[in-house]
């Protein structure tokens, strides 16, 4: 079987199994509808679940490329710097000892409840495995090649610039296809935590009205949103940072 | 390039309280192509280092300088056994990187007149995975040549290579480093043998000198003298193991 076809396959047998046990069951829809009611009320509340979902895809987006950058800079400062490594990295350790679920709240307090304090909490969940695995990328540059660089007569800031991030590259196409599945889940907890728009609010708000189709169409979209922010990160990785490749020959 | 100095080193190297190599007192002749030959372990590969200036942990005493008493720096170039190519360059990238590591505009026209010497012209917009073995050492070479220096210390730099290609980039690398003083590690008789115009034995015991067999090198793989030389140098190496 094709890749296509076993996934497809993969989906309808998921389906199924949500659809028996729907019958089998027997519960009323407000506590587990069932496969094609949740369609339906995907297509009926399309223009809602899209606006909202709008919100949602914005914030990841910019929490994903301010986190990239951000990350990006603190581990090439990190690796240039000795004072700065012993400094900073048990910070960053600590850092993630405080469950980012319990800064939520007061980022609310202090960005409001607007893009802001969702784009603060993509970033914070992704500002570490970015930084840590392009930092340890950074470190692991075989020691060889930073000889011949400064046989060459090549400074410091050029061996970083033209060695130690190339070769380093790799680790942070790493990172960042961590934060791709990371930075949703940050947005969405912002929003369940105090939001007027976005896919949490809505799964919040159609939760509490027990309008349980809605809530899993809001999943649904959010759960492709992740696939498809994956896939297209992964994909650029590959392209641009794993297999780059700098032509110097006409 | 600059006229090729003789380079000398002597003194001892130390590792914590283990003593490295030394006291030596090794003299590599200027513009000549010097064997270094010896078994694993007795530091030659930490002398390489030390002379290149990028040994920072072994406690070097003594004096590693040229004949004409200016600084080595900057009048090295490197050749080690892994041909420590960058993948993501292409070949006249690599061959560039000197240049382009210190600022300066690469000199495209000579890399690639470069690039022809050593045969690599259909290949120079491949990336190194995309080569051969001697292909990668070919282009290691071409980037050792692109930097004009007039010293050349090599590390094994053919050790990985099959026994053809190994001869192949011997002759090649030795028409084209000749007139540069060369200071070459090697473990295999053979190779210090065909090349050296100097032949030096480092052991626990200390550095002794051998004469290299006649003839201007690189000498032929089947000259008998050479295979004779080869045997000795073999023989003295298993006495210093």
């Amino acid at each position: 079987m094709t890749r296509g076809a076993t996934l497809t396959a993969s989906a309808a047998l998921g389906l199924l199994l949500w659809q028996g046990l729907v019958w089998l069951t027997g519960v009323p829809p407000f506590i587990l509808p069932g496969p094609v009611r949740v369609a339906d009320e995907l297509w009926q509340s399309r223009a809602l679940i899209a606006e909202h979902a709008g919100i949602t895809v914005a914030e990841v987006l910019i929490g994903l490329v301010l986190g990239a950058l951000l990350g990006g800079l603190t581990a090439v400062a990190l690796a240039t710097s000795r004072p700065a490594r012993d400094l900073v990295r048990p910070m960053l350790v600590f850092s993630q000892a405080i469950p980012v679920f319990a800064l939520a709240p007061i980022l609310t307090l202090w960005l409001g409840y607007g893009l802001g304090s969702k784009i603060a909490m993509a970033l914070l969940i992704i500002y570490f495995p970015v930084t840590s695995s392009f930092f340890d990328a950074l470190m692991r540059t075989p020691q060889a090649w930073l000889d011949l660089a400064k046989v060459m007569g090549a400074s410091r800031r050029r061996i970083m610039w033209r060695i130690r991030v190339p070769s380093a590259l790799p680790g942070f196409a790493s990172g960042m296809r961590l934060a791709a599945v990371y930075a949703p889940i940050g947005a969405i907890i912002g929003e369940w935590v105090g939001a007027s728009k976005g896919l949490g609010y809505l799964m919040l708000l159609a939760n509490g009205r027990a309008k349980t189709d809605l809530m899993f169409a809001a999943l649904i979209v959010l759960a492709v949103f992740t696939l498809a922010l994956h896939a297209g990160v992964d994909r650029a990785c590959r392209r641009w940072l794993d297999g780059r490749v700098v032509r110097e020959a006409r | 390039m600059s006229r090729a100095p003789a380079l000398m080193v002597s003194g001892t190297a130390r590792y914590g309280a283990a003593v490295v190599f030394g006291p030596l007192d090794l003299r590599a002749g200027a513009g000549e192509w010097t064997c270094l030959l010896g078994p694993s372990g007795v530091g030659k590969t930490t002398l390489l280092r030390l002379i290149a200036g990028v040994d920072d942990f072994t406690d070097f005493r003594g004096e590693i300088r040229a004949s004409d008493d200016l600084p080595l720096q900057g009048r090295l170039a490197l050749m080690a056994q892994s041909d420590l190519l960058m993948p993501w360059l292409d070949v006249m990238g690599n061959v560039v990187l000197g240049a382009r590591l210190r600022g300066e505009r690469a000199d495209l026209d000579r890399a690639a007149e470069v690039l022809d010497r050593v045969g690599l012209t259909a290949h120079r917009g491949k990336t190194p995975d995309r080569l051969s073995g001697g292909q990668r050492q070919r282009v290691a070479l071409a980037r050792t040549l692109m930097e004009d220096r007039p010293v050349v210390l090599l590390d094994e730099p053919f050790s990985a290579l099959d026994a053809r290609t190994r001869a192949q980039i011997q002759d090649l690398t030795a028409e084209l480093l000749a007139g540069r003083t060369v200071l070459m590690v090697t473990h295999d008789p053979a190779e210090a043998a065909r090349l050296g115009q100097a032949i030096l034995i480092l052991s626990e015991s200390g550095l002794s000198e051998v004469a290299p067999p006649a003839g201007p090198a690189p000498r032929p793989v089947d000259d008998p003298e050479t295979l004779r030389a080869q045997g000795e140098l073999f023989n003295r190496l298993r006495g210093a193991a």
